[in-house]
């Protein structure tokens, strides 16, 4: 039997921490079977062994955010037969997206000694602002589990099972005690994405949104849920506009303290 | 309707456990080769976990429930059971939120081998089970193993436990189970039932057998004859209990009411506080729905099919080719609270609903399955006045 084509992966990276990506690594049990299934053509932060495309999978990890990322983000896609996002900057802009909604020239002159050797965009926005892409996995970071659960997927032709739920369901399937209910913790689980396992929770922790916005989300009905919590209005933004906030900032409803302003 | 307030009839008095006969049952129940799950503090609440020995019992500790609202109170006394539904119920036991149903191989000549997964052996004993949560098994029996499709893995679960229900006596701010017929005393499917006293003569627990091997387990125990007094304070603290619900639910046939008011307005007005999270359904005793998980290695040589629970408030849950079919908050609400008390009933004969008062408390925005059921009991009586008056 003639040795069958082995999928060729790519991972990229645009405006990231590289957090996302490292998961990948991270997956210490399965990388060594991943790399006899897959062909990893392009990894820079595994490997200096880069490979020209054509890719069968793309992981794509960062935010856009430069001009030339404009260009870079069409030839990777050009290069792609499926590309997949990782993250909440490929998914949302991430925390470089705080900068959407302010005075980006601004936030340059702060953070830069010599800020007129920056040339980055006014706004910071996900891949799919720019080409269609095939799957959004979301989280800051990803989690483990569900990077798997895609590429295996992937390689089986089949729709990754990642629920669009609430991080409620994983609390509730997990038996951690809900932490708004008996602690009044303020807690973004019943609008968040789900994905984590519900890993702050479980720890104490009220979650503070990470993986994103879930599917069915009631911002009217969160926004006061927090301030009844103890929250002030200050606080609710800053909650909200972190690793996501141009997904959370698109769902608020309008007149909220929390909308509007990035940082 | 069985009466909510008259403890079945054992065919005896019954004997009596003090809080060391307490720690004898569950040495008893462990001996006998069973994993004994009952209430214990942990997180900030009472939650359901294996117990070692009865010490780990909330001697001590009471909750003060409302509506999105828990918190564990220190009490007066050392009651072990004075507290009502807690974060989680038996069914996280006995329909567990992730089982594995099945798993396939290819072998090297492409062949495929296809194992049903072998029911796990579990012999549980569950301590401290609450009337409506007994009722609520009761329910989850008929949706699992009482139909046409049953349910082999549940079957082996439940009818391999023990139940030790023990009767209420202090029901929380959320609780209705009178109104809904299942509490606060116990009705019969328990191995053994217990009423826990505390007066000025000691801490002691009336119990009866319900089955033999009830039975047969109270014998093995240090007790002493059931006397006059017990009984009759076990009796009047669970009488006195009925009278102490925290809610209610309308008065009418709640089945009617749910099909008479599918396009009420009040339907609106709970959409707009509900966040759609899923919770009520996950902490409710009886709701059951489940999804398939399909999942493959990285090889594509092997895989499995997992059965997960799922919420009727996922869009996920109606998801078909073209979308969601229930995409509003007010399509799927609607569909929790009309399945619970209404269609539950063309379903399987009995409501769905045992007011435990889970929905209640675990609902971070605190919306009242009783209020909205008042809520459209009054909406339909002032719709119908208005019909009879004539007007638009």
């Amino acid at each position: 039997m003639p040795e069958a084509h082995r999928p060729r992966l790519g991972v990229f990276k645009f405006a990231s921490c590289d957090g996302c990506q490292l998961t990948l690594l991270d997956c210490e049990d399965e990388l060594l079977p991943l790399a006899g299934e897959v062909e990893i053509a392009h990894f820079l932060e595994a490997s200096g062994d880069v490979r020209p495309g054509p890719y069968d999978l793309s992981l794509v990890e960062g935010s856009v955010s430069t001009p030339e990322h404009l260009e870079r983000v069409r030839r990777i896609r050009a290069d792609s037969r499926h590309l997949v996002t990782i993250g909440a900057c490929a998914t949302a802009g991430g925390v470089q997206a705080l900068r959407n909604a302010a005075d980006a020239a601004e936030f340059r002159a702060v953070v830069y000694a010599a800020p007129e050797y920056i040339d980055s965009l006014a706004t910071s926005t996900p891949i799919s602002a720019h080409v269609p892409v095939d799957f959004e996995l979301r989280g800051c970071p990803i989690d483990r589990g569900q990077l798997l659960e895609v590429i295996t997927a992937f390689l089986a032709g089949r729709r990754p099972d990642i629920p669009n739920h609430s991080v409620c369901f994983a609390c509730k399937r997990r038996g951690t005690v809900c932490l708004p209910v008996a602690h009044g913790t303020p807690c973004l689980g019943p609008v968040t994405h789900a994905g984590c396992g519900a890993l702050c929770p479980a720890y104490g922790r009220g979650c503070y949104g990470c993986f994103g916005p879930s599917a069915s989300t009631n911002m009217p009905a969160m926004i006061p849920l927090l301030r009844t919590e103890g929250m002030a209005d200050e606080d609710v933004r800053r909650l909200l506009h972190t690793f996501n906030v141009r997904d959370f900032a698109a769902i608020e409803p309008a007149g909220e303290p929390a909308a509007g302003e990035g940082g | 309707m069985p009466s909510a307030t008259a403890p079945p009839d054992t065919g005896s008095a019954g004997c009596v456990l003090d809080r060391d006969g307490m720690g004898a049952l569950v040495r008893e129940l462990r001996a006998r080769g069973r994993t004994v799950i009952g209430p214990t503090v942990r997180d900030g609440a009472i939650v359901l976990a294996e117990l070692e020995s009865a010490e780990e019992l909330p001697y001590g500790w009471g909750v003060e429930l409302e509506g999105g609202h828990y918190r564990l109170r220190r009490r007066a006394d050392a009651a072990a059971f004075a507290h009502s539904a807690g974060p989680q119920s038996w069914k996280n036991f006995l329909h567990p939120e992730r089982v594995r149903q099945w798993t396939a191989d290819r072998g090297p000549d492409g062949e495929l081998t296809v194992r049903a997964e072998p029911p796990a052996a579990a012999s549980f004993a569950f301590l401290g089970v609450r009337p409506c949560d007994l009722r609520a098994i009761q329910i989850q029996d008929r949706v699992m193993i009482g139909g046409p499709h049953r349910d082999d893995a549940y079957r082996e679960r439940r009818t391999g436990a023990f139940l030790v229900v023990v009767e209420c006596t202090e029901p929380g701010a959320t609780c209705f189970c009178v109104s809904m017929g299942t509490g606060p005393a116990a009705q019969p499917g328990y191995d053994l039932a217990l009423t826990e006293v505390l007066d000025e003569t000691g801490h002691r627990f009336w119990a009866r057998a319900g089955t033999a091997r009830g039975a047969e387990v109270l014998d093995s125990l240090p007790r002493r004859p059931a006397d006059e007094a017990t009984q009759d304070r076990a009796r009047r603290g669970v009488a006195e209990a009925a009278g102490r619900m925290g809610r209610t639910m309308p008065p009418v046939d709640l089945r009617d009411l749910l099909a008479d008011t599918l396009e009420a307005r009040r339907w609106d007005d709970v959409a707009a506080r509900c966040l759609t999270c899923g919770n009520c359904t996950m902490a409710c005793p009886t709701c059951f729905c489940t999804t398939s998980e399909d999942i493959t290695d990285l090889t594509g040589d092997h895989a499995e099919r997992w059965r997960r629970w799922e919420s009727c408030y996922d869009l996920d849950f109606t998801h078909l080719p073209g979308g969601s079919v229930r995409t509003s908050a007010r399509s799927r609400y609607r569909q929790w609270l009309t399945h619970k008390l209404g269609t539950w009933w063309d379903q399987f004969d009995s409501s769905g609903c045992v007011g435990c008062g889970r929905c209640i408390v675990w609902c971070p925005v605190a919306i009242d399955i009783t209020e909205e059921a008042h809520a459209l009991h009054q909406e339909s009586l002032a719709d119908r006045a208005g019909a009879a008056d004539g007007a638009p």
